[in-house]
């Protein structure tokens, strides 16, 4: 173990030197808004001919109300019609000239996305394309009711899946009454609800240019950017911005076994985190990096995993949405281990909050985050993710210049402080799915 | 709109002469047998550095099944130079992603990394190279994490439940036999001595690749490659018996019956990789057809079992052109909630009688063309992933170079070549079937 701090201590130093010699050379972010109100943030990367496109909507699952899934079930009909073309034509508009066409939905967002080669003519065919659907779905009947049944059955899927089933109750019990709780792809008895008129309204409302972020980036000049971004605005409606999320009540106690025919037991636990912005984030950040988010030198992996074997995966991690996010941790274990592996975590979170790191453990992880930066940003689809974020939860053009300065400033006092104030082991929700059972190997 | 789509092809084919030529690939053997070889990739100040092993679970026999994949778990638990938990905590300090991959055909190790701290990555993936120690205390601890890793990708899956037992009915000689993850009983017998041993005969320089991609200079990373790798001892590498699966004549049908709530089918026709294809057009043309079937929203299987006979809920195909042994041409589904698997089944033989019977439209054939060619450029929007088609090329040792071929041996590919590969391949003789039926249990999903 000695041996193991002093090549630590000598590759702090080595460390120090290396930061302040290294300046990364960060992509250069054009920003400007549309006539129509689109936000666009664009990057010239023209070393490859291809193109991503980003457009991203205030239309997350918290928009749902309580047709839970109405938001995911609108963006996978987009592309089965528009205008004259029916679903058949759609893909093969954008097929025929290799471009790629996706729609996304987390709790906050919505991002229609586009990859295409940048070669003018099949970049043409593909950005009409996905104009086309974005603005003018034709959302007709037949592909409404065939998604629907297509859900219901990813929903059955889901329903044998302990792990999609226990991610599922925790943000359930986490969030109560708060649209987080509800689960994005929706529950068989909302999605039975869901009419095809409601698909409408929902596109009318929610897919406007107000609060929505164009990411640009690829083989194209901002002049083109420009061009493509009015194309994209002009074909949507300015609408009105939406009602600010409510705001989120902490958690309470909660501890729940749902009862499962699966050998392992699926652990999830954790309480309400911190919102997008909280002054607290990179020192939340950083000390979940040595709680359980830094793989292998993470302290929930050490003593869950390497040390005594209890679980293939084990990891914590804070997910900042626009209201507060939830801190959580999971893992998965032979079911007659369930016991011990949530005392061991339980242990590792009470000693983390009353005595936070070590000024190793803090310096490793400082390490590893600033060094690792690079990585962050090294390739198109990299890039584009960053634009959105900044664009949509108005963070500052300098996020990705700050981000080093931001992680290197956290001391030990800023992780202890922010981890005492924020989690409390009283109000924690914990699930486990699995069986009471001991696995039929071992019977 | 037609003249459009004729032109597609030309134009993406001269677009991907620019964008391959400045990323010329570097290769040299040292002394020891251990290739290396460099992709210059200057977009981002990052690379990627990855060592794949000839080894996979392939390689092994009954009894040991699985040892490959816990041997690569085991290449994280120290060396006599850096102990248990070092090699994670220097490559954390650097910044470095790093993880591991365990196939049929190979073992790979890769970390990605800011391209200064190349040097790191060499050194200590070099020393494990040669020097893993193998822990008796460790192995034990790290048996339990894999079998923990079983249950939960397989022994909790019904669906991958069902591919195991699906390559377990096909294949009978060949390896292929085998899950990669290994079977729970031999996991159980595992001892340490089985691991030592896959590690001497298989853990040599000249057993394995060294692939670089990134922001690098070639001459330099040969330099580095000689430095950390060079004075590796190599060993003599055990030649494998051909084990080759026999002709197979004859359907054969496999029920899987798991606590499930959808049905779920597989079905396979053994095909030839292009490793062991005689012809290799035909490999080509079976990936053609793979991407007809199921290359994206238009392709067929979407198109006609999904959206327009709405037998399917979901219904997928696909074709390992780049497997170091013969495989099969895939077709998986789960029946939409009015429909049965028989009927699935059978609108699936439908969608193969066509390409029997009738050529693939031109339409059919350029969209596939056009997205093999965009693909390509879109991979190399990641170093990690070209890093990837290198390695697994030279591992199966039908060398890296076929990577520049591929979107010109696919160019070449007709109708009459596609529909050829369908009648040849996707007979009833040599197809296998895996059904699911789940079985419901009272309490489950329901009760709390």
């Amino acid at each position: 173990m000695i041996k193991t701090t002093m090549l630590i201590r000598s590759a702090i130093l080595f460390f120090v030197l290396s930061i302040s010699s290294t300046v990364y050379a960060l992509p250069e972010i054009n920003a400007w808004t549309t006539d129509n109100g689109i936000k666009v943030l664009h990057v010239n990367s023209p070393e490859l001919p291809m193109v991503d496109i980003a457009l991203t909507f205030d239309a997350g699952s918290a928009r749902d109300n309580e047709l839970a899934g109405l938001s995911a079930m609108m963006h996978g009909l987009l592309d089965k019609g528009t205008g004259k073309l029916d679903a058949d034509d759609v893909a093969s508009r954008f097929e025929d000239v290799g471009a790629q066409f996706s729609a996304s939905v987390d709790l906050d967002r919505s991002s229609v996305m586009l990859r295409s080669l940048s070669n003018e003519e099949f970049f043409n065919d593909a950005l009409t394309m996905f104009i086309s659907v974005v603005s003018k779905p034709s959302f007709p009947e037949r592909d409404f009711d065939r998604e629907k049944k297509r859900l219901l059955i990813s929903l059955e899927d889901i329903d044998q899946r302990p792990s999609d089933i226990v991610g599922r109750k925790f943000f359930e019990l986490l969030y109560q009454q708060h649209p987080y709780a509800q689960p994005r792809s929706g529950t068989k008895q909302s999605a039975n609800k869901i009419t095809l008129k409601d698909i409408k309204k929902f596109h009318k409302s929610y897919l406007v240019t107000t609060n929505s972020i164009l990411a640009i980036v690829g083989d194209v000049s901002e002049q083109q950017a420009q061009d493509i971004a009015n194309k994209i605005s002009e074909s949507l409606p300015k609408g009105k911005a939406q009602e600010k999320i409510a705001l989120v009540k902490s958690s309470l106690e909660t501890k729940q076994h749902i009862d499962f025919p699966s050998q392992q037991s699926h652990v999830r636990m954790g309480q309400i985190g911190v919102e997008r912005g909280n002054p607290d984030y990179f020192n939340l950040y950083v000390g979940n990096h040595i709680l359980g988010g830094g793989g292998f030198t993470s302290r929930l992996v050490k003593e869950v995993r390497s040390k005594r074997g209890l679980s293939y995966s084990v990891y914590s991690y804070f997910l900042p949405y626009e209201q507060a996010g939830p801190f959580m941790l999971g893992l998965q274990t032979r079911s007659d281990q369930v016991t011990e592996a949530i005392q061991v975590c339980n242990q590792v979170l009470a000693d983390f909050i009353e005595n936070g790191p070590t000024q190793e453990e803090l310096a490793l992880s400082k390490q590893n985050i600033m060094n690792g930066f690079p990585l962050r940003i090294d390739s198109n689809r990299d890039i584009l993710g960053y634009l959105s974020l900044i664009g949509y939860y108005n963070l500052p053009l300098t996020y990705l210049d700050d981000f080093n300065k931001n992680i290197e400033n956290v001391s030990l006092e800023d992780v202890k402080k922010a981890f005492r104030k924020q989690l409390d082991l009283d109000t924690f929700v914990t699930v486990v799915v699995g069986s009471e059972q001991k696995p039929e190997e071992d019977a | 709109m037609k003249k459009i789509i004729l032109s597609i092809n030309t134009i993406l084919v001269s677009f991907l002469l620019v964008t391959s030529s400045w990323a010329a690939v570097h290769e040299k053997t040292l002394e020891n047998g251990l290739k290396v070889i460099v992709k210059e990739d200057h977009r981002a100040p990052v690379a990627t550095a990855q060592v794949w092993y000839k080894v996979g679970s392939a390689s092994e026999y009954g009894g040991i099944t699985g040892v490959s994949h816990v041997l690569e778990h085991m290449m994280f638990k120290g060396t006599p130079k850096y102990p248990v938990g070092e090699f994670s905590e220097i490559l954390a300090s650097i910044g470095a992603r790093d993880n591991a991959f365990t196939s049929r055909d190979f073992t790979a190790y890769y970390q990605l990394f800011d391209v200064s701290k190349l040097k790191t990555s060499f050194e200590l993936e070099s020393d494990r190279m040669a020097q893993l120690n193998l822990d008796e205390s460790e192995f034990i601890k790290e048996l339990e994490v894999v079998k923990e890793e079983r249950r939960l990708r397989t022994e909790d899956n019904p669906n991958a439940l069902t591919y195991e037992q699906f390559n377990a009915t096909a294949y009978n000689s060949s390896p292929y036999h085998n899950p990669v993850i290994g079977w729970m009983n031999d996991l159980d017998n595992m001892k340490v001595t089985d691991l030592r041993d896959w590690y001497q005969q298989w853990y040599t320089p000249n057993n394995a690749t060294l692939v670089v991609v990134g922001d690098v200079n070639s001459e330099q990373v040969f330099a580095l490659a000689e430095k950390y790798y060079g004075a590796l001892p190599s060993r003599d590498v055990k030649q494998l018996k051909a084990r080759l699966e026999p002709k197979q004549v004859g359907e054969r049908r496999v029920e899987i019956k798991a606590v499930a709530k959808l049905p779920y089918m597989i079905i396979g026709y053994k095909v030839p990789s292009l490793k062991t294809v005689e012809d290799t057009r035909e490999a080509y043309a079976l990936s053609i057809l793979s991407g007809i079937l199921d290359g994206g929203r238009s392709s067929r299987l979407s198109k006609n079992l999904v959206r327009e006979q709405e037998v399917a809920a979901s219904a997928g195909a696909g074709y390992d052109l780049y497997s170091a042994r013969s495989n099969m041409f895939l077709f998986d589904g789960t029946p939409n909630a009015e429909n049965t698997l028989e009927e699935l089944e059978q609108a699936i033989y439908q969608e193969i009688e066509k390409l029997q019977n009738e050529l693939v439209s031109e339409r059919e054939l350029k969209r596939v063309k056009a997205q093999t060619v965009a693909s390509e450029v879109y991979q190399q929007d990641s170093v990690q992933r070209q890093a990837y088609i290198i390695g697994s090329l030279e591992t199966v040792e039908l060398g890296w170079q076929t990577m520049n071929e591929y979107a010109d041996n696919i160019q070449k590919i007709t109708a009459e070549d596609v529909r050829a590969v369908a009648k040849k391949y996707l007979v009833n003789d040599t197809k296998t079937v895996a059904i699911l039926t789940p079985l419901e249990r009272k309490s489950f999903g329901a009760k709390q």
